[in-house]
């Protein structure tokens, strides 16, 4: 199949068929900011922070494939704006307190809240209750930190074949869960599962090892969210024989 | 505000120049006369409490935020207790050095911040010159040398603890078992580079201070000074150890209480009173009991109770400060100042001597063990002893939590003093002024209480004195935004 042409912001690319809006963005240098997007899983559509607008119209760039001279518009301050709305929803949502947090440096959120120039939420924090599962020996679940971007349920049934994670509630009630009323040594996760690495939050932990890289030395200490390694090596999900 | 029957009452509110926010009652009775000094901490902040439920390997990084001051303590002291908890009890060389140069780093910027910005001031204008002068502007104004060599010395500290810790305040540096990095040769040579201007301006601020308080001796021996009890830590061998050692508790006259206790063994010989007007608690040793237990901590106590320095030059300052009393030990409160610049001198050598020990780059940074339930740190924060206690659950969580931060172990003390001076300047006086309450915070300022740590208060309180009449009715009143 011929190549496909289309616009990001004025500035013309080709691409393949079948790729995503994202991907083909990618492919040219064009950094779209993302949260439940991870290389490697099928995308999943559920945060909007890559929302782009499509001939005017809003889509996820995760999700929509290109098109034959499609424009798209990306770094906009419209589109800036949105997102920023939704990494604010997200900070007040749940409990994030970053200074303490061992995920600090190397967490996407709050990466991408620095990019965006956000230094404190304009929304009311929510200060919802939320546990701790620190149950399993190896691995730890803070909910207070959770995003909901499923990328640690979507590895586990896509890429390790267990099914360990779901979701309970809807709205603001949603949560990440086990199978009901179960803790996570319940489960049959185990600390080596590529989804204990899918977390883009501090969310999912091992247990041993936190504080282990200086400060300086962290991933975003090196460079910025979006300046060419959008997703951390470690976090990167390995295929193997997978589909 | 509400008068005690037959009673004036002196609000000092905030007490300015220390951490935190704290203010001071004094009644007066119809002679004027004062019947009551208190120093009320009216921060609430509630650490113990709100950590439990949360991993332990987060308390040395959590606990910090107690403080922006001396953070460092704080992420030490859990450190220590976290290593407990993870069955360390030895630290690999290399972890236990960068861990002393970071405490030491913190030791001299904290002492610099609080002598030359603090108490300096009072110390050079006089408790009773006008407030206008009193304070850091007046000191850049007229002892230009002085305010500059303060920024450096602080900056220098400062430098050492960002080497050490990744950040200059709130740094990551203590993980459990270890650190989570040394020193490259770099950092290490840059950080060579200014401690022979450090430790010469080290001894100018032991001679300070050493002046000020011979010129004044007389004065100070009156000065909101009592006898007491002192505790601290010492080494093994009894010298004095700002990071680690057994805890030491010595009398009035000198002659030890308690001696190398091991920091997990400390509520045998600690307990902690409550009062219903502080949310500060009053420790005290057990063995005397709550009367007469109580002690003092920080730099005159650890002068006081170790039996040598293992630096040089520290050590002779020490001996000739021990010479003032004759080798019993020294209880005037305003020879704080004096300690706390003989520590500063102490810490410059221990630099000096860890900037050129070969550990200090290199790379074997963490231990491991078996885990426990419990742990222990003990530290000698700038302010005095600081402990950390911890009890984890198998999950990790943390369930109990206790801290008794120095500026805690000296709320008898700071309170004894204030009613000291107030006693001397105030009772019987007709009239109340602004100098004569300076005084009440000169001797508080004495302890470099840390208002902030001692209560685990947010926002900016004015300044509001108040005379009140034996009916409740406002005799006087003063205030300050």
């Amino acid at each position: 199949m011929s190549e496909i042409t289309l616009t990001i912001d004025g500035r013309e690319i080709t691409t393949q068929p079948g790729r995503t809006i994202l991907e083909a963005a990618e492919e040219h240098g064009i950094y779209i900011p993302r949260l439940c997007h991870l290389p490697g899983l099928k995308p999943f559509g559920g945060c909007r922070v890559c929302t782009v607008l499509v001939n005017g119209r809003s889509e996820a760039a995760c999700t929509q494939p290109v098109a034959q001279g499609i424009v798209v518009e990306n770094d906009t301050e419209q589109l800036r704006a949105w997102r920023r709305n939704i990494i604010e929803m997200l900070f007040v949502e749940g409990n994030h307190f970053c200074p303490s947090c061992e995920k600090s440096g190397d967490c996407e959120l709050q990466a991408l809240a620095y990019r965006m120039g956000i230094s404190a939420p304009r929304h009311p924090f929510l200060w919802p209750r939320r546990e701790v599962d620190a149950s399993h020996p190896d691995v730890l679940i803070d909910h207070n930190r959770c995003i909901l971007c499923a990328r640690c349920a979507r590895t586990s049934r896509d890429i390790d074949g267990k099914e360990v994670f779901g979701f309970v509630g809807r709205g603001p009630a949603r949560k990440l869960t086990i199978n009901p009323g179960a803790r996570l040594v319940d489960s049959a996760l185990d600390v080596t599962d590529q989804a204990v690495n899918a977390c883009p939050v501090g969310a999912i932990l091992r247990k041993r090892g936190a504080y282990a890289t200086p400060v300086g030395r962290r991933h975003y200490d090196r460079a910025p969210i979006g300046s060419g390694i959008e997703t951390p090596a470690e976090l990167t999900i390995d295929r193997g024989d997978q589909p | 505000m509400v008068a005690e029957s037959g009673s004036k009452r002196i609000v000092i509110e905030p007490v300015t120049r220390v951490e935190g926010h704290g203010k001071v009652t004094i009644l007066l009775d119809d002679d004027n006369r004062v019947t009551q000094a208190r120093l009320h901490i009216v921060e609430f902040r509630g650490f113990e409490r709100f950590i439990r439920g949360r991993p332990f390997w987060e308390m040395p990084v959590v606990v910090q935020r107690l403080c922006g001051i001396c953070p460092v303590s704080h992420h030490l002291c859990a450190a220590k207790a976290v290593d407990k908890i993870i069955g360390v009890d030895r630290l690999s060389p290399t972890a236990e050095k960068i861990r002393r140069l970071m405490h030491y780093g913190q030791m001299f910027q904290s002492h610099s911040l609080h002598f030359f910005h603090l108490a300096s001031p009072d110390l050079l204008f006089g408790f009773g010159a006008d407030p206008a002068l009193r304070n850091v502007v007046g000191i850049i104004r007229d002892h230009r040398e002085l305010a500059v060599q303060a920024v450096m010395m602080r900056k220098y500290g400062q430098e050492i603890i960002q080497a050490t810790a990744g950040k200059k305040i709130h740094g990551t540096g203590a993980i459990p078992g270890g650190v989570n990095k040394s020193l490259s040769p770099a950092e290490r040579d840059r950080l060579r580079e200014p401690v022979d201007q450090m430790r010469a301006w080290a001894h100018a601020a032991v001679d300070i201070a050493r002046r000020y308080t011979l010129e004044n001796l007389e004065l100070l021996k009156g000065f909101g000074s009592f006898e007491s009890n002192h505790l601290s830590i010492v080494r093994d061998d009894g010298a004095l150890d700002l990071y680690d050692g057994g805890l030491r508790a010595i009398d009035p006259d000198g002659a030890t209480i308690f001696d190398h206790v091991p920091a997990g063994a400390y509520l045998d010989h600690i307990a902690e009173e409550v009062r219903d007007w502080s949310y500060m608690k009053f420790p005290f040793i057990r063995s005397i009991g709550p009367e007469r237990g109580w002690y003092r901590v920080g730099p005159l106590s650890r002068i006081n109770a170790c039996s040598f320095i293992d630096t040089q030059e520290a050590e002779a300052a020490r001996k000739e400060f021990m010479a003032v009393t004759n080798g019993r030990p020294n209880h005037i409160t305003m020879a704080y100042h004096w300690a706390r610049m003989i520590e500063v001198l102490h810490a410059i050598e221990r630099i000096d001597e860890l900037l050129h020990d070969p550990d200090i780059t290199g790379d074997d940074l963490t231990r491991t063990g078996e885990r426990r339930p419990e742990g222990v740190g003990i530290l000698e924060a700038p302010r005095g002893t600081l402990f950390h206690h911890y009890r984890v659950g198998d999950d990790g969580l943390v369930t109990m939590c206790n801290l008794i931060v120095s500026t805690t172990s000296n709320n008898e003390p700071m309170n004894r003093a204030i009613t000291g001076v107030a006693e001397q300047y105030i009772s019987g006086q007709p009239e109340v002024t602004e100098g004569m309450l300076n005084s009440i915070e000169v001797a508080i300022r004495a302890y470099d209480p840390c208002l902030s740590c001692a209560t685990h208060a947010l926002g900016r309180m004015p300044l509001v004195v108040e005379v009140l009449g034996p009916d409740g009715s406002l005799l006087a009143e003063g205030r300050k935004a």
